[in-house]
């Protein structure tokens, strides 16, 4: 009892020092096993925790900084910016905020680029942007991408990165679903590759929809990937969930996805298929 | 004992009062025709104003009426021959969704949708409509052999949403309802949705892609539902009649937004209160509709149905 008690007191006061002596921004804690570690070696390793192999989540300028050949990145649709077909509340201050934090106009960056030589379409989502969430502009974005590479007939590859529907717009944003699906339909027929690379998080309207329409499904370690939202799961069942649910392996040991990829071998991964796929 | 919302019980007391009337006029042998005349005209009146003009949540009430006609009573009410068709030929027999082939008026057709209970029991056996991946999967099975055999398909949607459980999960619930959503924007037959209660979500959308979407008057369609929505946006799922109201997902708003092709009419005070002529509202307008596209080649129809979808929120 009383040695337990003294522990915690000196726990406490070693955590408080630990506080006081890092700077804002050169170090960050790792979410997954609380390793401190220092931002530079972060990015320098893809942000993946050295110790415990935890992915932390890529804005779209870093996902495409690490996966497009330098230089070779040429966006299309960057002007797209969301409008409040439903004059929903707060919705406007909400897209500002958006806008300010992120520097994007909305939730997914599309563009044409070059991975490993190989030309592609390439789509980024960015769950820094209203958590990625899909309405009209991100609906009608990843459809003008895919009817991109559908008219120049060179590969698709999208990052998904979504909590799913954008509720704000309401059935408008459930109908993208429908859209960007319609399109992929077109993509498959005319027999032009389609990558999929599900990031954490990919759910709701986007798995439901684009995520899990790829020719290969490739995820990053640990994603989480769904339909319904654990906390809803939770609530609708009344149980506590099985550890490891909806990530990335469990999807894999279910025979949802192709494979899981550390984000270190992800553009080498690309490449390899895109190499396999050349004249296809 | 029938469910009667407080926004109805003005209407119920009047019609209470009519047949008390009419009752005492038989047992007395008098003449009250008039009074009761004048009585029947408010009543009417009296509708004609609540119905006419139900706010969002009022409308989710109806959508939601435990008594509200469903799939199977439609498929009882307007189609002269049904045959059920079972399983997913992967898993099992999903009952939220039932599906199978019938006769429409002279059209052969293939059947899909949403299952809702009446009672407490029912609604345990077909899990409340909440769909699985294995129903997802049944309707498409059932979709793609239509299209094998030509076979216009009709779907109803009454949905709350996909079912959210450990299962659905396992089994694949987005990758279920993303390959129906793609699949059946590719079919070269002739789909169209009817929404008769509430759509909800992707669970409703796995079987709402068609060439036509019509929509029942007091029937609604949203992205999730309203408590879902509200748990979203404002962490809290009893702000549920807000999240209605702002949501736009009545007929007449999605009519606006040009998702909903037609509106299909009601019965005065809802399909609830009077079955035959719900299916008969609904029998002219799916006649009517199934008839146009009919005339339409296969190519048509895809690409048709294609740009509709496209044009969706189109910038």
């Amino acid at each position: 009892m009383v040695f337990e008690l003294f522990r915690r007191s000196k726990y406490f006061t070693v955590k408080q020092d630990t506080k006081r002596d890092i700077p804002e921004g050169l170090w960050v804690k790792c979410p997954e096993c609380g390793e401190i570690l220092f931002t530079k070696d972060l990015d320098r390793n893809f942000k993946v925790c050295e110790k415990c192999g935890y992915h932390f989540r890529l804005s779209s300028s870093e996902r495409l900084h690490i996966t497009v050949d330098p230089g070779s990145m040429q966006e299309f649709d960057a002007e797209l910016a969301p409008t409040d077909p439903l004059n929903f509340p707060n919705y406007q201050e909400k897209i500002k905020a958006a806008q300010e934090s992120t520097g994007l106009k909305e939730a997914v960056v599309t563009c044409e680029a070059a991975i490993g030589g190989y030309p592609a379409v390439v789509a980024v989502m960015d769950a820094n942007f209203i958590m990625g969430s899909m309405g009209t502009v991100v609906g009608e974005k990843i459809t003008r991408a895919v009817e991109r590479a559908l008219e120049k007939r060179i590969p698709l590859i999208i990052f998904c990165a979504s909590g799913g529907a954008r509720m704000q717009e309401g059935m408008l944003s459930l109908m993208q679903m429908a859209k960007t699906s319609a399109a992929l339909a077109k993509l498959h027929e005319a027999g032009i590759l389609y990558v999929s690379v599900l990031t954490d998080p990919t759910m709701g309207g986007v798995s439901a929809s684009f995520g899990f329409l790829g020719d290969i499904i490739l995820a990053e370690p640990g994603a989480l990937i769904g339909f319904a939202g654990p906390r809803v799961i939770e609530q609708t069942i009344r149980q506590k969930l099985p550890e490891g649910f909806q990530r990335a392996e469990f999807l894999l040991d279910h025979g949802f996805i192709d494979k899981v990829v550390p984000r270190p071998a992800l553009k080498d991964m690309l490449t390899k298929i895109l190499t396999l796929h050349q004249g296809a | 004992m029938p469910t009667v919302f407080d926004f109805e019980k003005p209407v119920v007391e009047l019609e209470n009062k009519i047949a008390e009337l009419k009752k005492f006029a038989e047992e007395k042998n008098l003449q009250l025709d008039n009074e009761i005349q004048t009585l029947e005209h408010r009543a009417e009146e009296l509708k004609r104003s609540i119905y006419g003009n139900l706010s969002p949540w009022q409308k989710i009430l109806i959508a939601r009426h435990p008594e509200r006609p469903g799939t199977r009573d439609y498929i009882n009410g307007i189609m002269s021959e049904f045959i059920e068709l079972h399983g997913d030929r992967n898993f099992g027999d999903d009952k939220a969704i039932v599906g199978g082939i019938g006769q429409f008026e002279n059209h052969v057709v293939t059947v899909v949708g949403h299952v809702k209970g009446k009672d407490t029991k029912q609604n345990i056996a077909c899990n409340f409509g909440m769909v699985h991946p294995e129903g997802c999967r049944k309707a498409l099975r059932l979709m793609r052999q239509a299209e094998k055999f030509g076979r216009p398909v009709i779907c109803f949607i009454d949905t709350p949403g996909a079912f959210c459980g450990l299962g659905a999960e396992e089994r694949g619930q987005a990758e279920a309802i993303a390959k129906n959503i793609m699949v059946m924007s590719t079919l070269k037959i002739p789909i169209i949705v009817v929404v008769i209660g509430e759509g909800g979500s992707g669970g409703a959308l796995a079987i709402g892609v068609g060439n036509r979407i019509l929509m029942q008057e007091h029937a609604v369609f949203s992205v999730s539902s309203p408590e879902a929505c509200a748990s979203i946006i404002w962490k809290d799922a009893s702000k549920a009649r807000e999240a209605a109201q702002v949501l736009k997902l009545t007929a007449q708003d999605l009519k606006d937004f040009c998702i909903v092709d037609e509106i299909i009419p009601e019965p005065l005070g809802g399909a609830h209160r009077a079955n035959e002529k719900a299916f008969s509202l609904l029998k002219e307008s799916l006649k009517r509709h199934l008839e146009e596209l009919r005339a339409m080649s296969p190519e048509e129809l895809v690409s048709s149905r294609y740009q509709k979808i496209r044009s969706i929120g189109c910038l």
